[in-house]
């Protein structure tokens, strides 16, 4: 049998080091500076350092109403009927034979709660929620997973501070500070080159 | 600046089409007969864009894993995945209109590239929008590239697939479910053209510190995704044409990132915001999901390249032989990582191996047809496929990609059984790429050897 571990890779990125020397200059001068309008419309990725929160806060109660009118004909009245994914509960059975993924199982950050619902939900009228909306009911989830208390106040201060059950449950477990040096690598093997 | 929901009325159409298929009206290719022999429809009325001939009846299909798609009276979901026939392929080109799609969000994206932009922004010296225009002055390139789904050909879409059989129960859906479609049909190549990314992170001036590019699309969910800068500053293209015309809207019109040999969920599509960061962002289709989990709970995140793969593409079983006697084995080979350097074939079960012979030229990162000439003998056998990368990777049995996610799993897990890990894999297992057996009966009938052993 040919196969042998070390060339079994599947995920492998030859991520060559770029000598990243480059002229600082522009070289074609096509394209113009944005407007601070578009830089504000368009610059809210949130990442998990939240400089891209917007102002606003809610409460798990507040959150309550919301998720009522915006959230549960798809998810269920209590986030865990579906048909659409389960939102609450899971924790502690990512090992067992039927892990429950939820945002309370599995998502690691509480940033990447905020940041999928502000742009990504409900279907059909993305991105229609109030930063204040989007904080109640990222409050309000965070809550019936038992990561916050219902009457904590989420805002881009306080939201950065909680912490996920399963914030260590990813290889490697702190993959940024990796990324900090520039020297970030795929956690998977990667075959050395056949020589030819 | 992109209209919120354009395609609101289209939605409620959709409703209805999908209220349609519960009466029998099942748009599937096998359920298809071809067009009535009627003189108006002939010739057609306009030949300024054209049309395939009405006997060709290849189509994609959706995926029966998104039971929303086929059961009216359920919520909205996402448009869902639309799959590729790859058993009607010839050459290495998917045709545009067939490449597999990914549908983010609640409606197809309908931009007017006249008003669209890209902006580059974040740790650069210089913030810059671009128009579509501009970006068409600048200097472009045209390469073929894969782009795979990094779930594609995973255990899950198998069982998917029977539930989707299951609650469906219809046998029009039946006829037209095929491993090789509805498991290994979210993979298709095209020739791309557009700005390679990297000049116009050049444009902008990446500053020292910056490490990574967080993309974001102009769709209804806004897709984004976080990816290392120097992939960006490799081989990325920010396409506008695919196959020689505009990027279809499925594939990200105007404007889309194609990320060489990288999952699919990277290639964001209707590209509008690039920003250069110090760390990744972390974002939802990096954390919930498109991560591996492993049998202790725990899964590998930001892992992007697909593996060493290939596929026999005829027969598969989406055929029927009429009986023995000369068939040419057709099939494609593909790998994240670079040129694909061998394909060999097996007719009798992995016993012995031939080599098949690759179409020249072979790009990188790219389909590559491979063909064999074989005599099959009437009797049952198993025939499959196994590739070589220029690295030398070799494409994995079953058994040995299940023993490499056990392996990869660190600390290894006491008295973990990665062969019933696989067994009952769990939702999310991506960057499947095991080597596919189809058995041939007899009776000519061809049945997938993998995922149903």
């Amino acid at each position: 049998m040919r196969f042998t571990r070390a060339s079994l890779v599947v995920q492998v990125a030859a991520l060559a080091a770029c000598g990243a020397a480059w002229a600082q200059s522009p070289t074609y001068k096509v394209g113009r500076p944005p407007t601070e309008a578009e830089l504000r419309a368009w610059d809210n990725v949130v990442g998990t350092d939240g400089k891209e929160l917007p102002p606003g806060s809610g409460t798990a109660k507040d959150g309550a109403k919301v998720y009522a009118g915006k959230c549960s004909f798809c998810h269920g009245q209590t986030a865990t009927e579906g048909p659409a994914p389960r939102l609450v509960g899971g924790v502690d059975s990512l090992s067992t034979r039927n892990p429950v993924l939820t945002l309370g199982s599995q998502w690691p950050f509480a940033t990447t709660v905020w940041d999928y619902i502000n742009r990504s939900m409900p279907r059909d009228a993305e991105g229609s929620l109030t930063p204040d909306q989007v904080y109640a009911v990222t409050a309000f989830l965070l809550y019936k997973n038992d990561i916050v208390k219902e009457t904590e106040v989420l805002d881009a201060k306080t939201l950065l501070k909680v912490q996920m059950p399963n914030r260590a449950g990813f290889y490697p477990a702190k993959p940024e500070a990796t990324a900090k040096n520039g020297n970030w690598k795929p956690n998977w093997n990667q075959a050395k080159p056949a020589s030819k | 600046m992109h209209s919120k929901h354009p395609n609101r009325r289209g939605f409620l159409k959709r409703g209805a089409a999908l209220a349609g298929l519960a009466a029998g009206a099942i748009p599937f290719a096998n359920a298809q007969t071809p067009a009535s022999d009627t003189a108006e429809d002939r010739p057609p009325k306009d030949l300024s864009y054209g049309v395939r001939s009405r006997f060709e009846i290849s189509v994609r299909t959706v995926t029966l894993g998104g039971v929303r798609d086929v059961i009216p009276g359920l919520p909205p979901g996402e448009m869902g995945q639309r799959l590729t026939p790859l058993q009607d392929s010839t050459g290495i080109i998917t045709p545009a209109p067939l490449h597999f799609m990914t549908g983010r969000g609640s409606h197809l994206p309908d931009i007017d590239p006249r008003e669209h932009r890209l902006m580059i922004h974040g740790m650069v010296d210089r913030p810059l929008v671009f128009t579509m225009d501009e970006l068409k002055r600048l200097p472009s390139v045209s390469r073929i590239h894969f782009i795979e789904c990094a779930g594609n050909s995973g255990v899950s879409h198998y069982k998917a697939m029977q539930t989707g059989l299951k609650v469906a129960n219809s046998p029009a859906l039946t006829r037209s479910t095929h491993v090789i479609q509805q498991v290994h049909g979210r993979v298709s190549t095209s020739e791309w053209t557009g700005v390679l990314l990297s000049v116009l992170l050049k444009e902008a001036g990446v500053q020292k510190n910056g490490s990574w590019l967080v993309a974001e699309g102009a769709d209804a969910n806004r897709h984004a995704k976080s990816i290392p800068l120097e992939k960006g500053l490799d081989d990325v293209i920010v396409a506008y044409s695919q196959n020689g015309e505009a990027v279809r809207p499925e594939q990200g019109y105007p404007l889309r990132m194609v990320v060489p040999g990288w999952e699919g969920v990277s290639n964001v599509k209707y590209l509008r915001s690039v920003k250069v960061v110090d760390k990744p962002y972390f974002l939802k289709v990096e954390t919930a999901n498109y991560t591996n989990m492993t049998p202790d709970g725990k899964a590998n995140w930001y892992g992007f390249q697909v593996g060493p793969k290939s596929l026999i593409t005829y027969p598969s079983d989406a055929h029927q032989l009429p009986g023995k006697g000369f068939y040419e084995i057709t099939g494609l080979a593909w790998s994240g990582r670079g040129a694909i350097s061998r394909v060999e074939v097996s007719t009798n079960g992995g016993r012995t191996w031939k080599d098949a012979q690759l179409q020249q030229p072979v790009f990188r990162k790219a389909f590559t047809r491979f063909r064999l000439p074989w005599n099959w003998d009437g009797e049952e056998t198993l025939i499959q496929s196994r590739c070589t990368n220029e690295y030398g990777d070799i494409q994995p049995t079953r058994k040995e990609l299940g023993k490499l996610w056990g392996d990869e799993t660190q600390p290894p897990v006491a008295g973990s059984d990665v062969e019933a890990f696989w067994e009952n894999a769990p939702i999310m297992e991506f960057f499947s790429n095991p080597i596919q057996p189809w058995r041939v009966a007899r009776d000519g009938s061809v049945q997938d050897a993998l995922y149903k052993s």
